[in-house]
């Protein structure tokens, strides 16, 4: 069992590492102009390293995720994307569709 | 102070049929299911989502802490995981300045930067006056957040009701939603190739350092994506 101390240790140490790169993020950008080419080196590094975590999140899940099969993941991935891109967009049927689909072909 | 007009329409983005509302609840009610079964009390399961705000770093925080790891790794680990912040931030807050504005506003409201926060702001930034884009923001970052924050209270209040599959299925909500708002946002060369190598490169380097990959796949994809961009355009 984990002791409070070490819970609260932990939920500090965590909230640190983070706030440091969002404020540096807003210490750099006074200094960044909206046109230059660094802003734009800045946005495309920004979109890979997100789209980095999202397919890591699929492929190499933490938590519950982990606890269903790659082969379903996949499926419903493809799944929810081919209707996001046929519904001409559609956010709120591909994302309620996914836990619906994950959650029935992963008790089966 | 902040311009109420420009606060209450960043807000508003929390409604409408591109709400993040609905993967942030999803992901944050199955967070807060994660960290009662950590044993985190719900005091301190709130206090991690309102001080962290960032799901993978607080992900990493319930399984190290699981695991024994020692709170400088924890320290390490989050600081690896949600250094995506750092280029987000600098993405975003170029197009949010405005002379007239005190820095406090951008020090204070870069808490709010997440990825719902993040891919809305660029949505949408263009439509409201240059002078108020902070307010704009601090809109759109105290709606997300403080779903998030709420989230995490019902999801640990309704932790017994929830079953493992319901979990797995709440929590592939939020990268589907993510990724299907980011093929929306492939509107020209670079940021469609910034995607599709980034996703792949993810994984890709995963296999190699599991801390770093995030790090060297999006330096190397988006170094990539960025000169084939200018190579386009030129």
């Amino acid at each position: 069992m984990l002791t409070s101390n070490i819970i609260i240790l932990a939920i500090i140490a965590t909230s640190i590492a983070t706030y440091i790169s969002r404020f540096m993020g807003a210490l750099t950008s006074e200094k960044v102009s909206a046109e230059s080419n660094i802003f734009k080196w800045f946005n495309c590094v920004a979109y890979s390293t997100l789209a980095a975590l999202l397919g890591r999140m699929i492929i190499f899940p933490a938590g519950v995720l982990a606890e269903s099969e790659l082969i379903t993941r996949l499926i419903v991935f493809f799944i929810c994307i081919a209707i996001f891109i046929i519904s001409k967009k559609n956010l709120v049927i591909p994302t309620i569709l996914s836990a619906i689909l994950l959650s029935t072909l992963n008790s089966l | 102070m902040i311009n109420s007009q420009a606060f209450f329409k960043g807000l508003k983005s929390l409604k409408g049929a591109r709400s993040p509302a609905l993967p942030l609840a999803a992901c944050f009610i199955a967070l807060g299911a994660l960290l009662k079964d950590a044993g985190f009390n719900i005091q301190q399961s709130a206090a991690s989502s309102f001080f962290t705000y960032a799901l993978p770093g607080q992900l990493v925080m319930a399984e190290s802490l699981l695991l024994g790891v020692s709170i400088v790794n924890i320290f390490l680990a989050v600081w690896l995981v949600n250094f995506r912040l750092y280029p987000m931030t600098v993405s975003l807050f170029p197009l949010l300045e405005h002379k007239s504005q005190p820095k406090w506003k951008y020090y204070l409201s870069c808490h709010f930067l997440a990825v719902s926060s993040w891919l809305i702001a660029k949505d949408s930034y263009k439509k409201i006056n240059a002078k108020y884009r902070i307010d704009f923001w601090i809109g759109i970052g105290v709606g997300t957040w403080s779903t998030a924050v709420i989230m995490t209270l019902l999801g640990y209040l309704v932790a017994d009701l929830l079953n493992k599959e319901m979990l797995i299925g709440f929590a592939i909500v939020n990268p589907i939603y993510f990724f299907c708002m980011m093929i929306g946002a492939m509107k020209n060369l670079s940021v469609s190739i910034s995607v599709i190598l980034g996703t792949i490169l993810g994984p890709v380097i995963y296999l190699f350092s599991t801390e770093w990959s995030l790090l060297f796949a999006g330096l190397i994809a988006g170094s990539v994506a960025f000169l084939l961009g200018e190579k386009n355009v030129n």
